[in-house]
């Protein structure tokens, strides 16, 4: 399968590249959408601030082009600060837009815990039994609490506890959005990427219909 | 819940782990993606290099040695040593660092810890402090030492700590100089008083001979203890120190 990453600018991919080569992967960092578009899957990494993520996207023109894919369920992984663009907004950036697709707003985890949260903290399924329990690694200092308002968008969620539950993790179609870093969450998030590349090369594409060959 | 991280530390000098006492001595321990690979195996959370080398051949050797081990290991890799600019730290980001550590760099130039925190996140930003306790009508206060313990800063380590954390650090990399090596346990009066200052998560280092030492950390306020010897010498696998914090009410990822 053939990945284009897309350079979000500081985020540092180098652990997110070399999971994906891991488990057999082609990747490439790109920042023309239009590789971004037709790449058979895709990846949103993240590290860095919601604002200058939101900046950058509309600077690549990259903006629409991730909505899409998102909304059509097509191949693509979304990582940490990923995840948090699906939302509407942040408290991280006021005014700065998100991609919309999550009814949300990121906020802050409050004072009376230690900020970032930072290290392995223990994923379940908010309902039903996606994923396999498990910890997963960490590094955030906001988060998603509104569990219930991601639900109602169809996405199956996993929760994790840090002054109380937050969204972990979500999954719908071929889109798999992580606050996590799966690619540094030992063999469980290994095989959460594996499971997901699973999906993307076997599936076919809701967007247009077409069954994308595995590679 | 957090679990409580287990970190062993590789001290890397010219692309190969070594060990000494209160950074002196230095003697071959291996090599780093071969250790850091079998740390992972045995249940370590995260794994911190610190590149000791004394020579701009040693760094260059750092860049590579970090490569090799983010392709060993699925698990965070945080890196120190010699840091003193936004691009070293990009370097070693590039190269497959999670994280970076700086220390004596931020201590000549504070402002170094907003510009790495701005650039590339507060969660980029470990802050390592080496501490040396007082005695007398000091007791309980602590100085920054610098340049492996040679040089004294007359800076308050819990004032410095407070102040790292201001200016956007992450978490910080906590070492008793007086326990490094010596096996006598964590300084545990040093590590409660940098997690009230400071707020923000904690690793104890220095001085940790067993799980006991462990534990005693984490209920002063530490969020991860740091290892190297115990581990490098096979006094202890890290499955087993893990084994012995859950027996001891911890919450450990198994």
């Amino acid at each position: 399968m053939d990945i284009a990453i897309v350079r979000t600018g500081v985020a540092n991919t180098a652990s997110v590249v070399a999971c994906l080569q891991r488990l057999g992967a082609k990747c490439r960092i790109t920042e023309d959408p239009r590789e971004i578009e037709q790449a058979a899957a895709a990846v949103l990494p993240g590290v860095g601030s919601f604002r200058a993520a939101s900046e950058r996207l509309d600077e690549l023109g990259a903006r629409e082009t991730l909505r899409d894919r998102i909304l059509g369920g097509r191949p693509t992984l979304c990582v940490c600060l990923g995840m948090q663009l699906l939302a509407e907004a942040s408290e991280e950036a006021p005014g700065a837009p998100g991609l919309g697709i999550l009814p949300v707003t990121v906020r802050r985890f409050p004072d009376r815990v230690k900020r970032p949260q930072l290290g392995w903290n223990l994923v379940r399924p908010a309902a039903g039994d996606w994923p396999e329990p498990g910890h997963a690694y960490f590094a955030n200092s906001y988060r998603v609490a509104d569990v219930e308002a991601v639900q109602v968008g169809g996405w199956e969620v996993a929760i994790a506890d840090h002054a109380g539950p937050f969204v972990a993790a979500i999954r719908k179609d071929r889109v798999l959005a992580c606050q996590f870093h799966p690619e540094l969450s030992g063999a469980w998030g290994e095989s959460l990427v594996g499971a997901w590349l699973g999906r993307a090369a076997t599936e076919p594409d809701k967007a247009t219909g077409r069954k994308e060959a595995r590679c | 819940m957090l679990t409580t991280r287990i970190i062993p530390c590789l001290d890397v000098d010219a692309g190969r782990v070594v060990k000494g006492v209160k950074f002196q001595n230095l003697r071959d321990a291996g090599d780093p993606a071969q250790l850091a690979a079998r740390y992972e195996a045995e249940g370590a959370d995260e794994i911190v290099i610190l590149d000791v080398s004394a020579t701009s051949e040693g760094r260059e050797t750092a860049v590579n040695t970090v490569e090799r081990v983010r392709a060993a290991i699925r698990i965070p890799l945080t890196v120190g040593g010699g840091v003193r600019t936004n691009d070293d730290a990009r370097l070693l980001l590039e190269a497959g660092a999670d994280r970076v550590s700086v220390n004596s760099a931020a201590v000549a130039e504070p402002a170094l810890v907003a510009r790495m925190a701005e650039r590339f996140g507060v969660q980029c930003v470990v802050v390592a402090i080496d501490a040396a306790g007082s005695s007398g009508r000091d007791v309980g206060r602590w100085e920054v030492v610098v340049k492996g313990g040679r040089e004294r800063t007359g800076i308050d380590a819990i004032v410095w700590a407070s102040q790292v954390a201001s200016l956007g650090a992450g978490e910080i990399l906590l070492t008793s100089f007086d326990r490094d090596g010596t096996g006598e346990g964590y300084d545990t009066d040093l590590i409660a008083a940098v997690s009230t200052a400071s707020k923000i998560p904690v690793i104890a280092s220095g001085g940790a001979s067993g799980p006991e030492h462990m534990a005693l950390a984490v209920r002063a306020g530490a969020d991860a203890v740091l290892a190297a010897s115990i581990f490098h010498d096979g006094v202890y696998a890290v499955a087993q120190v893990k084994r012995e914090l859950k027996d001891a009410g911890l919450e450990v990822r198994l």
